[in-house]
Parts: C-alpha cells; structure tokens; sequence
C-alpha cells in the first residue's frame, strides 16, 4: 500500500467526479436543479464504451456520450423549463429513464473483449517535482489533465466574463435578467444541455480511462449522487469542487487498497483478517458524503451563502417571482 | 351551446383521466424503443399483459409485488404532501427487514402470531429510525434529505452485506466454504397466512387496509393536517404556531416507517429468510424507487395509490414474461417507469393551466357580476388567460 499511488489513483478517480460536480454546477447557477445525473452518468458510460467497442475510436465515444447524455437532459429542461414542473420529480424520472435504456442497451456489452483506451501519458519536467509530480503528472489519463485545465477555466468564465454573469444573474433573479433582454429558457436550457454533456464525460471517463469497462449499474455505483451531494459542499464553486472530488476520488482508493496488505505501519490490519468488516470500509464515501453536506449546509448559513436564489423554481414571464 | 372542453365535469374528468394518458404515452415510447431493438410491440406488450393478468396465479403475482410498491408509496404519500422527498425507501426497507428478520430467529419458541406481530412492529420502527436520521438533518442542520436518503441507502445495503455475511449467516451455512450470504430460514409457525395455492400473502390486505388508515391520517387528523400545512407553505405554518421542524421528521419518519415495513412483509410474507446477492435491488427488487413513482401516479393520494401499485405491480410481472418471450432485458420496465413519470410530471402543466384559469375568471366575476354562473365562462375570458 503506497500512499503515492493512492492519491495518484485518487486523482483519475476524481476526475470523474469532478466533471460531474462541475456539470451540476453549471445546471443549478442557472437554476435548474438535475437529480438525473447517475442515469446520465450511466448513459455517457454505455454509449462511450459501446461506440468504442463498435468503431475502435475512443474520442468517438467521449463525443457520442457527451452528445447523449446531453440530449438526456433536454427532457428535463423541457419539463422544467417549459412546462414549469417540479424539478425533484423530473430527476428522479431522468434516473429512472437514463439507467433503464443503458442497462438495456448495454445487455452483453460487459462481454465485449478489450478495446482501444483513452491515453495515458506524463507530463515531462512536472514529473519530476518531488510529491506533486508523481501524483499529478505521472501516467495519467489524458482526461485528467482536462480537468486539471478545466477548473480555472470554469471558474474564469462564471465569475469574470459577461456569459458567465448572464449565466448567474438568470439563477439569482431571473426576472432582472429578463428585463436586461437575457433570454432566460435559452440560457437555462443551454446550461441544462452543458449540465448533462459534462455527465456523459464523466460517464465515459469511467468506461473508457478509470475503470473500463461496462457492469451495469456497478459501472457508475452511485457516484452520479455523490457528484450532487458534492455541488452543496462546493457552495457552487467549481474550484472547491475539484478539492472535493480529489478527495473523494482518493478516499474510494484507499478503500480498495486498505484491504490487501496483512500489515500497515507495523500493525496487524483487521480489514485483512476480518474481511466482512469491509462492508464498513464500504459505507464510508456515502457516510463520508453526509458529513460533508452537514459541513456545508451549516457553513451555507453562517456565511449567508449558498444556493442560487432561484434555483429550483421556474419562471414564468410576468409573474412576479422573487 | 357550451363547449364541451370547457365544461366543469369534462375538466374533471381529464384530471383524473391524466395518468392513464401518461400510462399510454409512455407505452408509446416504449414501443418506439422496442421496435429500435427490433422487437414487434405488439408481441411484446402482449406477452406483458398475459404475465401479468393471464391467469389467477399471475394476477396473485401481480397481487405479491403490488405490495410492498404500495406500503412504500404509502410513506411517499406522507412525505411528499409535507414536500420532504424520500428517496431512501430501499434502505429503509433493508433495515426493517433486517430487525424483523432478527426477531424472527431470535424467539423461536414464542407463538407464530406473537412473533409476527412483533416482526412486522420492527419492520416499522427500523424504517422509522432510518428515514427520521434523515428527517432530523434536514430540520435541524439543514441538510438536503434527498442526498441523505440516497446515502443512507448504500449505507444500509453494506449493513446488510455485513450483517449476512458476519452475526446473521445461518449457522449451518457458515460451516460451509462457500458461504452463502443468508440468515436462516424462518419456521413455519412465523409466516403471514398465503391464499393457497398462490404466494399471494396477507401482506397484501394489510397494505390496503392501511392506505385507509393513512388518508384518514392525512386528511382526518391534526397530524396529518400539520404536515400538509408545512408542505404547502412552511412560514405561514410557523406563524401559525405549528412546529415546523418537528413535522419535516415525523414526516421522514413515518415515510421511512412504511417503507420498512414493507421489508419485514417481504421477508414473513414472500422470501422467509434475507439473502443478499450484494446489491440492494437483490433484496427489494428496486420497490424502494418504484413506490416513489406508484405514489407519484396515484397522485399523491393514498387511495391513488393502490390501483397505481397494482399497474406497477403488473409491469414487473410482465417484464420478466416479456424478457423469456421477446428476450428484452427486463430493465426495459426501469426506463418506462422513467417514462411514466416523465408524462405524469408534465401533465400536471395542464392541471396548473386549468387552476391559474380558474383563479382569473373568478377574479374576472368578482369585478363584473358577482352571480354570475360559476364554471360557465365566455371564451373571450378563458382566451385571456389561457
């Protein structure tokens, strides 16, 4: 058990969590909260893994998912946005919907024999910083270091440019945004589709770089949930999301490895000799996701922070709102 | 001569018409699919209705797993009228089944009734204690119950995992290498009384007397009418002195109850023992979720809720007829009742244009004629607001 190739480990792990959380993010800075991103998850990781397998070309797959899972979610904007429904039930539906067709059209793609991966590779020089290069910069999927370039992206374009203003002023108080001649369906329907392409990434990313392969619902394992327990923790900022999902990413590492070695820091390990006692290690990412929603729902309110103010409500012209 | 569309009844009618609309669209969409995976629908669904309604014993069957999507959408029912979303149904069902399992193979020289009685009380309590964790996060540190419960579900599947594996395996099991992650089975004198010679157990009786019970709850107590009331608007229910906080848990606490009660029926009614294939679906067959969307079909209304929990029933009958018939994946049912949400969900954009209609003729009448004939509108009027 080598604590570098944990954290190294951790770090693939995260990215899919990462892309998630941020997807999430962007969904819900626009006010529109999507329940369904384990079904859309599921969905970017079937139809990535299985155009993968029927046309050898990974990037393929990544875009088919990413365009999947987005046409996914434009269900869920339809019902939100347009027909102004409440937004719990139509994710719960998008779960429901998203895991039912992957399972049925990922029947026999858990057979499928090996298939071209998305690449790994190390970033020269980096590599060589003590710590942080093997961890960060060694042998990683090329989607991680996507990430790695993503979340300052992200947080550069929500907070200082004049897309990502519109973009927090139809979450905050749509109906000034309407005013100032924002369109607010087009944008809440735009960042509902980003919300949803970035699920699929996250869903290929799994199927095609940190765990390929596809076993049906196990593929995703709740993760699609967590990524939205992690958007409450992050306070809807995409650069403490990317502290959560390493962290989280590292955590379900290590619980993996915790079992094997019969001896850790010189002590007898029990999770070797009472393997059932695993099923505890098991509970601990969902255990662990509680606690940090405690965490961050009580900070929410002692900073006065949080939610976007209209997030979870339609909008309808000319009623008045908030 | 008035326009049958804007008739009272015919309004009413469509209300109550709605589910079965979005029954149909979504069988349409299903049929879309089916016919992409080169299925004949017609074969398909056909297969379906005979698994599910084919002969008496099906219907039983039907009857079987109607019944824990009922007790599920029961707590649903409460939860969801005090707008506290629980989504923890498959944990709570897991904890319950667990506890009354327990008491089962704990007191096996006490009489049959006694046990059970006591059983299925557990059932209910060890759901309640599940589903109020979450009730008492929500209210008093704020934390989204939907997250809480879904947590709480893996967490509750991992229990189960240990527990059948460690301190609950049957003994004679446990000798064996291969270990089959099982209790033991429950003696005879301790199950609920079958209608012979199908598996349709008393469960099913029980599931329905308590939807009565639980629209008296609701509609017919001051409990129930506390947590309608903090539902539909929490801050005029704190002024008006109600106890906000305690209603969000008893609400996640009796949801929670039902479900585990649910998983004790499962267990005394259908499967005698707990076994775990390590999934949560293993042990619920995903009742947990689907008595969210029977709920949900029946309208939220207890009484709704047991034909819904039927028709769901009759899908996850039908799906396993369907598979051996057609060899489509079974989980195809997962995706309609996607589906059925979806058109249940947007249909209620109708309802809410009918209601806003409502409220703008009858502004419309208070200014011009307050006599006038309510339910009879001009169209001029209705064109305004609609």
């Amino acid at each position: 058990m080598d604590l570098i190739i944990i954290l190294q480990a951790g770090v693939a792990t995260g990215t899919v969590l990462l892309f998630a959380t941020i997807g999430e993010i962007f969904s819900e800075r626009s006010g529109v909260m999507n329940l369904g991103v384990e079904g859309m998850m599921l969905l970017g990781a079937m139809s990535a893994f299985s155009v993968a397998v029927s046309t050898g070309n990974p990037w393929l797959g990544l875009l088919v998912a990413m365009l999947a899972a987005g046409l996914l979610s434009q269900i869920h904007a339809f019902i939100t946005i347009t027909l102004q429904a409440d937004q719990v039930v139509s994710g719960l539906a998008l779960t429901f919907l998203g895991t039912g067709i992957s399972l049925v059209l990922g029947e026999g793609l858990s057979k499928a024999g090996a298939i071209s991966l998305l690449p790994n590779f190390s970033i020269p020089l980096l590599t060589k910083i003590p710590l942080i290069g093997p961890i960060f910069f060694t042998d990683q999927s090329i989607m991680v270091y996507v990430g790695y370039l993503f979340v300052p992206l992200t947080w550069y374009f929500i907070n200082r440019t004049r897309p990502g203003m519109h973009l927090r002023a139809v979450g905050e108080h749509p109906a000034a945004a309407d005013s100032l001649g924002i369109s607010v369906y087009g944008t809440r329907y735009f960042y509902v589709f980003v919300g949803g392409a970035l699920a699929g990434l996250a869903g290929a990313v799994i199927s095609l770089a940190v765990s390929p392969g596809w076993f049906s619902e196990l593929t995703t394992a709740g993760q699609g949930w967590i990524a939205v327990g992690l958007v409450i923790f992050a306070q809807w900022d995409p650069v403490r999301a990317m502290f959560g999902s390493y962290a989280f990413g590292a955590l379900r590492r290590l619980i993996l490895d915790i079992q094997g070695p019969a001896m850790i820091l010189g002590f007898n390990n029990p999770f070797y000799y009472n393997p059932y006692w695993g099923f505890f290690l098991q509970m601990l990412p969902y255990a662990f996701t509680i606690f940090v929603l405690v965490i961050g729902s009580r900070e929410a309110v002692r900073k006065r922070l949080g939610a976007p103010a209209a997030l979870g409500q339609p909008y309808i012209r000319g009623e008045r709102g908030l | 001569m008035q326009n049958i569309f804007k008739q009272e009844w015919f309004s009413r009618l469509i209300d109550v018409m709605l589910p079965v609309f979005a029954t149909l669209a979504a069988l349409g969409v299903g049929a879309v699919m089916l016919l992409l995976l080169k299925v004949n629908p017609f074969v398909a669904y056909g297969a379906m209705f005979e698994g599910a309604f084919g002969s008496g014993n099906s219907i039983a069957e039907t009857l079987v797993k109607a019944t824990p999507l009922l007790l599920v959408g029961l707590g649903i029912c409460i939860s969801f009228r005090g707008s506290v979303i629980n989504i923890g149904g498959e944990g709570q069902m897991i904890i319950g089944a667990l506890l009354a399992t327990q008491m089962g193979l704990m007191f096996t020289d006490l009489p049959g009734w006694f046990v059970i009685v006591l059983a299925l009380l557990m059932g209910f309590v060890g759901g309640a204690l599940w589903g109020g964790i979450a009730g008492y996060l929500k209210a008093y540190f704020g934390v989204n119950e939907i997250l809480t419960t879904v947590m709480m579900n893996a967490i509750a599947v991992q229990l189960m995992n240990f527990l059948l594996r460690g301190p609950m395996i049957d003994p004679s099991q446990a000798q064996l290498a291969s270990k089959i992650p099982q209790t033991a089975r429950l003696l005879d004198a301790f199950r609920l009384p079958r209608w012979m010679p199908t598996r349709l157990h008393l469960g099913f009786l029980i599931a329905v007397v308590l939807a009565f019970l639980v629209y008296i709850l609701l509609w017919r107590t001051t409990l129930g009418y506390r947590i309608r009331a903090v539902g539909k608007n929490p801050d005029a229910s704190r002024y008006a002195g109600i106890n906000v906080k305690r209603q969000i848990v008893l609400a996640l606490l009796l949801s929670g109850a039902f479900a585990g009660l649910a998983g004790a029926i499962q267990v005394y009614g259908v499967n005698y023992r707990m076994i775990t294939d390590g999934s949560a679906s293993g042990f619920t067959g995903s009742a947990g979720f689907n008595g969210i969307v029977a709920a949900l079909f029946g309208q939220l209304h207890p009484l709704g809720t047991i034909p819904a929990s039927i028709l769901f029933g009759a899908l996850l009958v039908g799906a396993n007829k369907m598979q051996r018939v057609v060899q489509v994946p079974s989980a195809l049912v997962i995706a309609l009742n996607g589906l059925v949400v979806v058109f249940v969900v947007s249909s209620d954009y109708w309802r809410r244009k009918r209601q806003r209609r409502r409220l703008a003729q009858a502004r419309i009448e208070e200014d011009d004629e307050p006599d006038e004939e309510p339910g009879a509108a001009s169209p001029a009027q209705t064109e305004v607001v609609a």
